[in-house]
């Protein structure tokens, strides 16, 4: 059965997911993989803002804040 | 705005340091790393708090110098803004970035957070694009003990052909073999032997046309495998950059001048340029 895909601002808290592609380029694109957001990472939802956005996952063993207007361009499928 | 050599603040840099270095120093190392990986501690660690920050014109960036002696040579070391990368996100990463490409330092020392290794290697393979001349200092191995985490660092040194120093900089661990693998890099035999990275053939036969271009430009004296990467990604900060480097690959050096003084006469040190 194939793993269902989806934005990575739709991964609930205490989850985890596998990274599959990213949709930016340019400077944007460096600069997410530099955080270490590279195809077949697990990422995992650990908190959110008051807000709701910014939403901060575990990547790498480091702790990240991501926008939703990033989060959303990272796709990621179920594990 | 135009993205001048002032802006950078890098010619400034290139300019002030050798002054500053006077005839004694013997080798110049430079710190690059993440941001809070203990770079400055390392920094601290190694020059006795021996350094005065200098604020080099045209951009808030602060670059720490300071010099150590070891085994009767006189080292100068450059604490580089952190950065995630050299592909020159920010301000800081780009003064990194530019230093370590045109400030030809012998070798640069990359500061790593041994909690969180795997995502700081990113920067040490972008160094080692740059330069084979790199050290990679492991710190804060005591916090990645308390996590579990167990580190094969001869394994490390195999992989990427370079030497590793495990270290705990703020209590004083791993500092001595770090100025040591410095000595042997700079004045002992060591040949560090990183592997190429090889991209796919399409990016490779671009690489090797613009390389050519490149050689024939700067007669092989810079890694024109680098240059010719980011100019392929589009990166036009690096433009101003070699233009300022063919200046001054034109201008003889204060050594040449006062050579030249001594000797009397004009001695052809700038054949073919």
């Amino acid at each position: 059965m194939e793993a269902e895909r989806f934005e990575l601002t739709k991964l609930p808290l205490g989850s985890n997911a596998k990274i599959v592609a990213l949709k930016t380029a340019g400077l944007a694109r460096n600069r997410l993989l530099d955080l270490g957001l590279v195809p077949a990472t697990i990422i995992e939802a650990v908190y959110k803002s008051p807000a709701g956005d910014p939403v901060a996952y575990k990547i790498r063993g480091a702790l990240i804040a991501l926008r939703a207007e990033e989060s959303r361009q990272i796709i990621v499928e179920s594990i | 705005m135009g993205l001048t050599n002032q802006a950078t603040g890098l010619s400034g840099l290139l300019r002030e340091l050798p002054d500053s270095l006077g005839d004694k120093a013997d080798a110049l190392i430079a710190l690059a790393g993440n941001p809070n990986t203990g770079k400055s501690t390392v920094f601290n660690g190694l020059t006795g708090l021996n350094q005065h920050t200098g604020n080099w014109p045209g951009k808030t960036v602060v670059l720490a110098k300071g010099a150590y002696r070891y085994r009767k040579k006189e080292i100068t070391l450059v604490d580089l803004p952190g950065a995630y990368s050299l592909l020159a996100n920010s301000a800081d990463e780009q003064v990194a970035r530019d230093f370590i490409f045109f400030g030809n330092p012998d070798v640069i020392v990359v500061v790593t957070d041994a909690t969180c290794l795997e995502r700081n290697l990113n920067l040490v393979l972008q160094v080692l694009e740059i330069t084979p001349r790199v050290i990679l200092c492991v710190n804060l191995i005591d916090q990645a003990k308390q996590k579990g985490f167990n580190i094969n660092f001869k394994k490390l040194e195999q992989i990427l052909g370079i030497p590793v120093v495990p270290a705990v900089a703020r209590d004083k661990k791993g500092l001595e073999e770090l100025k040591e693998a410095i000595h042997l890099m700079v004045f002992g035999q060591y040949q560090s032997q990183p592997k190429t990275l090889i991209y796919d053939e399409a990016l490779e036969q671009g690489i090797s046309q613009v390389q050519q271009e490149l050689d024939k430009l700067f007669h092989k004296k810079m890694n024109s495998r680098w240059i010719a990467l980011r100019l392929l990604d589009g990166e036009m900060a690096i433009v101003e950059q070699l233009l300022e480097m063919m200046q001054r690959m034109e201008e003889p050096t204060k050594k040449e001048v006062r050579l030249r003084e001594e000797i009397g006469v004009d001695v052809g040190f700038k054949q073919g340029v």
